[in-house]
């Protein structure tokens, strides 16, 4: 009997808590003060199936608000240009191309992660290295450095990605 | 067994009523709205409803609280260096402090105000004046720093300031100790007649930049406090004056033999005409005018020459005075502009004059005679009407937005309300204890907002824990939306919080900037990247291109630097994330830390005393990884010639 009453009373514990904390969520998203315009809110993002598995696969799109990429074959080498030149200023503090630096050597990413799931890593860090089965697994690799959020814009995110792909193509 | 059950649900049942109760606004209306507990309270993660501004006093500086909880949340440096973020020491900031005396590194802040658009405050930036080494300083109320700082030439005790007219076109500067205008080496005893008291106008553009338009060449009293008109009185401009006696000795006793001392009111708007078209004479004058410039996040001090002198005597209808008993304090206009009140401090009434009395006795040239060639008009034909025996040692008042005034009482140690046009006092409420000034957040303009008023009190004694001698003062929280003022809080401020202003946060928090953009970071020494990394020297100096990421300096790792040389650590932080900056200090340093915001880039100097190997770490808890975040610089002995190098993972580069 003294099991059940403290069962009850847990539940309810946590029922009140629950009831409250909703009525808090629309204005906190009032208060964003950002100074980057497109940068993802914080609200949560549907979890994709791919983010579940855990392979290390390119089917993994990962959390945040790249949904799916139609990348056209050739590669556009001002946009690369562009994303190498975001990439030297943002990114190589801790990344660098040809080695394991804070955080993995970019080196073969592409052939490695989904387009998709490189965006969303830029560009919602901290979502991804809390629910994403390989950021999870890349943090752990990197001795718990996190994995920062430049403040970047979609199109910056996929400047990069098109800077890795030429990379990639050739070496 | 089952009836105990029964009670713990039900209990559970309340709590999650009750707790739900807290977070509802509209709860408040509920059985426990008398509670001054739920009243400030705040729950976590939740945000306060005001910013409150208090000054710091004897701190320099400008502290920044919510309301109603009373939580500090920023002390924002101003006139006195901060090595908590490195202002006054690093290099981009040290010129802020640089006066026609050199480098200042104190001073005493003391009546912020928030500027004003059409009678109300803005929220654009706030004014706040230093007393000591007659300065006003310019905040921006987008990131929360230091502006602009600029001196006041010819003035000493700059204590009526740093109020602004209604539209933000001037703030006003005074004199509190009148001096030899301009200065010079003469016998003290001879102060009386020829010492002056200017008055100097400060136009403010509309990008918040400073310039001194001009200055009032006024008798040699001591001005004490001012206000600006607002609605029919906008124009005009109001200051307190005592010892009028001009006595320079014992003023304790000498400067309050006369019965009545003056209110100046000053119609500026025909002095700046006056001005526009050619009037008034330049005189010389040494002042240093500070502006920290965003974009190259550098201090631009410009030191001045001169300044427009006006003799108020020249313009007819610019000054008259107003006999005001008995040396009044605040100087304090009613929301609609009519009414202006003289606190006569070593009185206990009050006294209330009429604006439109005012322009009628001028009209009909009821003087009383003329003090230095400016007119006193007469005492009854200004006078509104009088609050009579309020209390004790009335020293400020504000105002909230059902015509009803509160005024300090600093001997009587109580705020007292009173009703404006019949002068009847309807509440009063004990102050722990002896309060200075009181503060309505827009209680010095159009339209204050009455929901609550902070008494900002001068002694502490026994309202908390005692801390030795030396106590931080008191503030108390009261709410004024009901008939009674009723008590809140009390919580403790830094230094001497003379005023303060407060805004609500919506009209604020929405504008404050979160991180800095490296491109925009157009500083000299900036590397807004790793591979602009780098050491150069020019003869003993050592500039070092550094720069801060979770978590590890660029270079960590540097030699060829001599004893006797000087460092520059011009450190970038590349974060560009909101709320990760990053400290830097250095063994032995005889500045500062710096605190580097994500974006910004900081320089401070070190220069090495003895040979050997030293650590340099960041201060700033950044990360997990954050107790790895050092590095180390070699010192060699003076002479020695190990050469320049640098680098990070082992990957050096030296020249």
């Amino acid at each position: 009997m003294k099991l059940i009453v403290k069962i009850g009373l847990a539940v309810a514990l946590v029922f009140s808590f629950v009831a409250c904390g909703n009525s808090e969520k629309d204005e906190k998203e009032s208060l964003r003060l950002d100074d980057y315009s497109s940068q993802p809110k914080e609200k949560e993002t549907e979890t994709t199936e791919a983010a579940a598995d855990s392979g290390d696969d390119l089917s993994n799109k990962g959390i945040g608000p790249v949904k799916s990429l139609d990348l056209p074959e050739s590669i556009n080498s001002d946009m690369a240009a562009n994303g190498a030149s975001i990439f030297k200023n943002m990114c190589s503090a801790c990344h660098k191309m040809d080695k394991k630096f804070v955080g993995p050597a970019i080196e073969g990413v592409t052939e490695r992660r989904s387009p998709e799931w490189i965006m969303n890593m830029i560009l919602n860090p901290e979502e991804m290295i809390k629910k994403d089965p390989i950021a999870k697994r890349l943090m752990v690799e990197s001795n718990m450095a996190i994995m920062a959020n430049q403040g970047l814009e979609e199109d910056q995110a996929r400047a990069i990605v098109e800077y890795f792909r030429q990379y990639d193509a050739e070496n | 067994m089952k009836t105990i059950t029964n009670f713990i649900a039900v209990f559970a049942l309340a709590a999650i009523f009750t707790s739900c109760n807290q977070n509802d606004e509209g709860g408040k209306s509920g059985a426990m709205a008398s509670s001054a507990a739920e009243k400030v309270y705040v729950s976590p993660g939740e945000h306060d409803e005001y910013y409150a501004f208090l000054s710091g006093g004897y701190s320099g500086n400008l502290t920044v609280y919510g309301l109603p909880s009373g939580r500090m949340l920023k002390e924002i440096p101003v006139f006195s260096q901060f090595p908590t973020n490195g202002y006054g020491y690093s290099e981009e900031t040290k010129d802020m402090l640089k006066t026609s005396f050199g480098m200042v590194p104190w001073g005493d802040s003391h009546h912020p105000d928030i500027s004003q658009t059409n009678g109300e405050i803005d929220g654009r930036w706030i004014f706040i004046n230093e007393n000591n080494t007659p300065r006003i300083a310019r905040i921006s109320l987008e990131t929360f720093e230091t502006e602009e700082i600029i001196e006041i030439p010819h003035s000493a005790g700059n204590h009526s300031s740093s109020y602004v007219t209604e539209n933000t076109e001037y703030v006003v500067a005074g004199t509190r100790f009148s001096v030899p205008y301009p200065q010079k080496d003469m016998p003290i005893d001879e102060m009386k007649g020829n010492f002056r008291g200017p008055l100097t106008f400060i136009a403010v553009g509309d990008d918040g930049h400073m310039e001194i338009d001009f200055q009032i060449d006024m008798p040699g009293f001591n001005y004490d406090l001012s206000h600006p008109g607002r609605g029919e009185s906008h124009g005009w401009f109001f200051f307190t004056t005592y010892n009028t006696e001009e006595s320079h000795t014992m003023q304790e006793v000498n400067a309050s033999q006369n019965d009545k001392d003056f209110i100046a009111a000053v119609n500026w708007k025909k002095i700046s005409e006056y001005v526009e078209n050619g009037g008034g004479e330049t005189m010389d004058a040494e002042y240093v005018h500070n502006v920290f410039d965003h974009d190259t996040q550098t201090t631009i001090s410009t030191t001045k020459n001169e300044v427009l002198r006006v003799d108020p005597r020249d313009i007819p209808g610019a000054v008259y005075f107003m006999p005001t008993p008995k040396s009044p304090h605040g100087c304090d206009v009613d929301p609609s502009g009519e009414y202006i009140i003289g606190n006569g401090k070593l009185s206990s009434d009050l006294t209330v004059h009429s604006f439109s009395k005012m322009l009628d006795a001028i009209e009909n040239e009821e003087f009383d005679g003329d003090a230095y060639g400016i007119p006193v008009l007469n005492f009854e034909s200004t006078l509104a009407g009088t609050v009579k025996e309020a209390g004790l040692g009335p020293l400020h008042t504000e105002f909230d937005d059902k015509g009803n005034a509160y005024t300090t009482f600093f001997i009587s140690s109580e705020v007292v309300k009173w009703k404006l046009d019949t002068w009847e006092v309807v509440d009063r409420q004990p102050s722990y204890y002896s309060v200075g000034h009181l503060m309505i957040s827009g209680g010095n303009s159009r339209k204050p907002d009455g929901k609550y008023m902070i008494s900002l009190n001068k002694i502490t004694k026994d309202r908390y824990l005692p801390t030795g001698p030396e106590l931080e003062h008191s503030a108390q929280l009261f709410d004024i939306s009901g008939d009674k003022m009723e008590l809140l809080l009390d919580f403790p401020t830094h230094g001497e919080p003379h005023y303060a202003a407060a805004i609500k946060a919506d009209k604020i928090k929405e504008n404050s900037k979160k991180i800095y953009r490296l491109d925009e970071n157009n500083h000299k020494y900036a590397a807004v990247n790793e591979s602009e990394t780098k050491m150069v020297r020019e003869g003993n100096e050592v500039h070092v291109y550094m720069t801060t990421v979770r978590s590890h300096f660029a270079p960590d790792n540097l030699e060829g630097i001599h004893v006797g040389d000087k460092v520059y650590f011009h450190v970038t932080n590349l974060e560009q994330d909101f709320d990760v900056p990053h400290g830097f200090a250095v063994i032995g340093a005889n500045t500062s830390e710096l605190l580097i915001m994500p974006g910004q880039t900081k320089t401070i100097t070190w220069e090495p005393k003895k040979p050997g190997v030293w650590p340099f770490y960041c201060t700033d808890f950044c990360s997990a990884l954050h107790q790895e975040m050092q590095g180390y610089i070699r010192v060699s002995a003076e002479g020695a010639n190990t050469p320049m190098k640098w680098g990070l993972d082992d990957e050096y580069t030296s020249n």
